[in-house]
């Protein structure tokens, strides 16, 4: 069973963290980071499925990677690239590699990316990922025999099927409205978009009480001040409060690492009451997971 | 000439379930010239959902719905049959489902399903798109497509890339699925937002070779084919 669906069951608070496949075939670097600073630190790392529309290696052959050096994979699917046939034929390639844990994404655009002319499949969006997931855990899939019947599958995937939320967007309803049909379509755990306001946090989750699933918080780990009001400029959903960005901004320049760690550490130990776990996204910083961990004070 | 095809009662009456009343407008453009539509298929719609216990208040045919200007003022001369209804049945294209969503200030649900454009549509002055998807989902969606709105045509809500209520790849294109939202809440329909919708069947996109084949198929058939039809659709109008 899922390491991940035991740990969000017991109820403690749990961290994931998250690493992106390289561009290239040289995954050395990427799989000795998750060794030596995330695997005794996080109970699963996510692995990104072509972050940005920008091409990368596959997610699947790196979660494979993962799993083969003890570290629990969570499979990243955005419906951006592959249809209906390429995903669940790679839900299935998962499942027989021993990867569980699946989080379904839309995926940002293409024209977000390194290929921008490049088709947006969209074939099934990330309520479909979850739908077609939860159709082969029953046996069968999401098309018809010549007869009109469902196909039945030899063999049957189990998943532990996650999802994603922004809880500070502008506007949260539709959020919230779209949250209720992913767990409705079968999700079972939350990683949010980047949270910096904790207050936010807490009025988001009063208002999605009703909604019986664990939430991991997201945190990116802010590099500096300038990228703070880049994310305040740019990434919908996201909103570092000045004092944070002031903060980033007032750090000599050795000591920004620190400061970025603590920022993050209390941020978790902020919320920490709120949720059931973090979700650590530290692009790149993936040393630092340890220390974050260490300054929320939960371990 | 945009084709188009009458949705299935069944689904239509899934629609309107539990409206008091139900407002039947018809295109007098494109359905009426391809005969797929006008105001006799509209009587016939209304008799048809009339027999399922739905209140019809009233039937009427404008011509060119995409004409938004035009169908404002001429959807007024209907005010007293829309003081009953509760929305308004449109046997158009999707543009016109939607101009008529956006003039006014009423739930629309789609009566046709739109296959093709088909060289070029009557008149077209607003900001409406239809994909001529075949599968028409403007009944869900507050008369807003998402197909054409939504920069990843995304059917089942917004994907969190709203920035300033606009789509984060192009700041001047307004987020579909927020504007969705909007219009649904201001209508009190909210709640058609919960509803899961499945995957596209994307064979409905495609249509036969005989419609392909030219630009013109369809006058070409309307010409030929049915004089009878033709006389008996005027009959009715009368």
């Amino acid at each position: 069973m899922s390491r991940l669906r035991e740990a969000l069951g017991k109820g403690g608070f749990t961290f994931t963290g998250e690493i992106g496949p390289p561009k290239g075939t040289n995954i050395a670097p990427v799989l000795h980071e998750a060794e030596e600073f995330l695997k005794d630190c996080v109970v699963a790392v996510n692995v990104t499925d072509i972050q940005t529309a920008v091409m990368r290696m596959s997610s699947l052959p790196v979660c494979k990677m993962l799993l083969d050096r003890g570290i629990e994979p969570v499979l990243q699917m955005v419906t951006r690239d592959r249809n209906r046939l390429a995903l669940q034929s790679d839900l299935l390639g998962a499942a027989a590699l021993g990867i569980e844990n699946v989080l379904a994404l839309t995926g940002d655009h293409i024209v977000m990316g390194d290929h921008q002319g490049a088709k947006g499949v969209w074939d099934l969006d990330s309520v479909g990922l979850l739908d077609a997931m939860t159709k082969l855990e029953s046996g069968t899939d999401l098309g018809l025999t010549m007869k009109g019947e469902p196909n039945a599958l030899d063999g049957v995937p189990t998943f532990f099927k996650g999802c994603v939320v922004a809880p500070c967007t502008e506007e949260v309803e539709p959020q919230i409205i779209k949250l209720e049909k992913k767990v409705a379509a079968g999700a079972q755990f939350v990683q949010t978009q980047a949270v910096y306001d904790p207050r936010a946090f807490e009025a988001f989750m009063k208002r999605i009480a009703h909604v019986k699933v664990p939430v991991l918080v997201g945190i990116v780990l802010l590099k500096n001040a300038g990228m703070a009001k880049y994310m305040n400029k740019n990434v919908p959903g996201v909103r570092v409060p000045k004092r944070i960005v002031d903060r980033l901004a007032a750090a000599d320049k050795k000591d920004v690492r620190k400061v970025s760690v603590e920022v993050a550490g209390e941020l978790i130990r902020e919320m920490k009451g709120m949720c059931a776990g973090a979700h650590i996204m530290p692009l790149g910083w993936d040393k630092e997971i340890p220390r974050v961990i260490e300054a929320s004070g939960v371990k | 000439m945009i084709v188009t095809e009458m949705k299935p009662v069944d689904e239509i009456l899934g629609m309107i379930e539990g409206e008091k009343g139900v407002f039947i407008l018809c295109c007098g453009g494109c359905p009426e010239g391809y005969k797929s539509g006008g105001l006799s298929k509209g009587k016939d719609l209304a008799e048809a959902v009339g027999a399922k216990g739905v209140t019809v208040t009233g039937v009427a045919e404008i011509e060119f719905l995409c004409n938004k200007a035009l169908a404002g003022v001429k959807l007024n001369r209907s005010r007293e049959a829309l003081r009953g209804a509760d929305s308004i049945l449109v046997v158009s294209c999707g543009v016109g489902v939607q101009a008529v969503g956006n003039v006014a200030d009423f739930p629309v649900h789609p009566a046709m399903n739109t296959v093709s454009m088909g060289g070029r549509q009557g008149l077209w002055p607003g900001e409406e798109r239809c994909h001529q998807c075949g599968d028409c989902l403007l009944d869900r969606t507050g008369g807003l497509c998402p197909i054409t709105t939504c920069s990843k045509s995304l059917v089942n809500g917004t994907c969190g890339g709203t920035k300033e209520e606009h789509c984060e790849v192009d700041p001047k294109r307004p987020c579909g699925w927020l504007k969705i939202y909007q219009r649904l809440a201001a209508l009190g329909r909210a709640e058609c937002l919960k509803a899961l919708n499945a995957p596209r069947d994307h064979r409905k996109y495609d249509f036969p070779d005989a419609r392909r084949s030219t630009v013109l198929w369809a006058l070409e058939v309307a010409a030929e084919e049915t004089e009878e039809a033709v006389e008996a659709s005027r009959g009715t109008d009368t």
